[in-house]
């Protein structure tokens, strides 16, 4: 999936002239937590994000203050160089970057020019539709030998029943490196006779599991 | 104390049939009315023909699109590529000739219970062909075509202008009801349902409240997978109180879905016919004492026709006529009709021994889970009365 596909193109930007009661302003209309600070070529210069400002902002214990700090230009606090990233990279990478570089927010820049921004809850959204949940469907859970071809095997038992697969993901078997754990999300209401041709196949399921019988 | 009530039905009601392996059997509502009639507590005067809803009452929820497309497929003249957009052809909602009559008679059959309670011919109505959840705007989902559910409260909305309490307790989250009325402030709606992470369709978390106008008036209780008796109905009943004190409806709606029990083949809750004494009791409770009795009930889903469901319906009506459940023996009567057709031992009494019930190892565990969870889905109502 591409940076593309997921980016914020209706962008709130301010000048680095523009001063940190404008920031604040804008940071609590929006309900946004990060603004690019971009010059008249609509050039990524800064970033400043609402930690940035709090940490300028007169403390609220001081009864006396005269909030002229909030008068001063954003330049000042701006953080720069920015990283920022292209519309053509994958998803999985700026994921790699919100984690090693523990930041919350990345602007898309093509051509030197601000065309987008991607948001640490942009990547958990779409982390929520690789997992298949916000779509109507049942859950089913295999352990399986860590050996190639094992995926179209079971997934040709979905095949066969014409079940719709919504998401699969592969996690590891504990520590175990001879076995993953398919997981698999199908559109149906009665997973039942996928689930018993499954368990005819020799497949081990972890859920539904055997505790119970005659439930599944 | 005796309530006036009705009994939607018609064998007409029967011919929502997909195909005879397929687990969503109206069998089942047959089953209950005879049931019911073997234990004579259905007199035929009781009985009210269902009618069938009309293409403009289909639309108060449903596009047009969707109900021209369902009228194709049920001439069998919709192509399997065609019907992929509405959800048809699928393995839970497979096409069949006839498709659309008998869905708009479910729906029918819902809004003639609505009429006859909101006309005041009756204090409480049950149409148990009706319940059909998960049916959406312009899809079919979930063994679900059209949703009476979610036509029904349209209705009294535009007909009556009352405000409408929907109480879901299928094991499955009522999705296609809380979306259609997500951002409704005349339009409660409550599903207390088997968690959504493994069983469909998915939805029903604690935090999905409504929007705009209808943020705080969407609730859901989702329990642990092989939740028992105890957690099920202490969780249930707290919620279904308070909720109904929050919000003050003029009728309350139930859809009854009996498929928590223990030995429903698709779901993981173990609960037994000790839930479905109570659920009727307190929907029966809580319409007098909020909506001058205005109580209209619907089936939904339960997939052991044979053991679970019968029983489990007999009891709202029993509820709705005497405000007590059926106990004691099943009628011989009824046992020597269906043992022949019935692949497993028919149930004899009206209550599960409790020696049957499943043992549940986790049982301390999820019951605390399912307890912190209801506070979380109260978590607002509570607000609102501490001021």
């Amino acid at each position: 999936m591409l940076v593309e596909q997921i980016m914020k193109t209706d962008v709130v930007t301010l000048p680095p002239t523009a001063t940190i009661a404008e920031a604040l302003k804008l940071l609590q209309k929006h309900r946004i937590r990060h603004i690019p600070i971009v010059n008249e070529d609509n050039n990524v210069v800064g970033i400043v994000s609402d930690r940035d400002v709090r940490d300028a902002s007169p403390s609220i214990f001081e009864k006396e203050a005269t909030n002229s700090e909030l008068k001063n230009e954003l330049k000042t606090i701006m953080s720069h160089p920015v990283v920022t990233i292209h519309p053509l990279d994958f998803v999985e990478e700026i994921a790699r970057i919100f984690y090693d570089e523990e930041f919350a927010s990345l602007p898309v820049v093509k051509n030197n020019k601000l065309i987008g921004i991607v948001t640490e809850k942009d990547m958990l959204y779409t982390l929520i539709q690789l997992t298949g949940t916000h779509v109507q469907s049942s859950h089913i859970e295999i352990k399986v030998p860590h050996r190639p071809g094992i995926l179209p095997e079971v997934a040709s038992i979905f095949g066969e029943r014409k079940v719709n697969i919504v998401s699969v993901l592969i996690y590891p078997y504990n520590d175990d490196p001879n076995f993953k754990v398919l997981v698999f999300r199908i559109q149906t209401i009665n997973p039942t006779p996928v689930i018993e041709d499954l368990r005819k196949a020799g497949y081990e399921l972890l859920w539904p599991h055997n505790i119970l019988e005659p439930k599944l | 104390m005796t309530c006036n009530a009705s009994f939607i039905y018609s064998d007409k009601l029967l011919n929502y049939h997909f195909h005879s392996d397929h687990p969503f059997n109206q069998k089942r509502v047959q089953l209950t009315k005879e049931l019911l009639q073997a234990a004579h507590l259905l007199d035929s005067a009781e009985i009210m023909e269902p009618r069938m809803a009309t293409d403009d009452e289909l639309a108060l929820f449903h596009d047009h699109a969707y109900i021209e497309a369902i009228k194709q497929a049920s001439r069998g003249k919709l192509s399997d590529v065609d019907g992929v957009e509405f959800g048809l052809g699928t393995e839970d909602t497979p096409t069949f000739n006839g498709m659309h009559e008998a869905s708009a008679y479910l729906v029918g059959g819902t809004l003639t219970a609505v009429d006859q309670v909101l006309q005041e011919r009756v204090d409480h109505s049950l149409n148990l062909g009706g319940g059909l959840h998960h049916g959406f705007k312009r899809k079919a989902s979930g063994f679900c075509i059209y949703n009476d559910g979610a036509v029904a409260i349209k209705y009294i909305r535009e007909k009556y202008n009352l405000k409408v309490l929907y109480i879901d307790t299928d094991a499955h989250h009522g999705d296609g009801v809380q979306w259609a009325f997500y951002d409704d402030p005349n339009v409660c709606t409550f599903s207390i349902h088997e968690t959504g992470r493994y069983l469909f369709p998915g939805t029903g978390n604690v935090n999905e409240r409504g929007i705009k106008e209808g943020l705080g008036y969407s609730f859901n209780l989702p329990i642990d997978a092989f939740t028992q008796d105890e957690s099920f109905l202490s969780s249930y009943e707290s919620a279904f109180k308070e909720i109904v004190d929050f919000f003050n409806p003029d009728i309350i709606l139930t859809q009854n879905g009996a498929d928590a029990h223990y030995l429903d083949p698709l779901t993981h809750l173990c609960t037994s016919m000790k839930v479905y004494e109570r659920i009727p009791q307190l929907a029966h409770e809580l319409a007098h004492k909020y909506c001058e009795g205005k109580w209209v009930a619907t089936g939904g889903g339960g997939y052991d026709i044979w053991r679970v469901v019968p029983r489990a319906w007999a009891q709202i009506w029993s509820i709705m006529k005497c405000n007590e459940p059926m106990r004691g023996s099943i009628p011989s009567l009824w046992l020597d009709k269906w043992q022949t057709e019935s692949n497993q031992a028919l149930p004899i009494y009206w209550h599960d021994p409790p020696e049957d019930l499943p043992v549940i190892p986790r049982e301390a565990e999820i019951n605390e889970k399912n307890a912190k969870t209801l506070s979380n889905t109260l978590k607002y109502t509570k607000c609102n009365q501490n001021g």
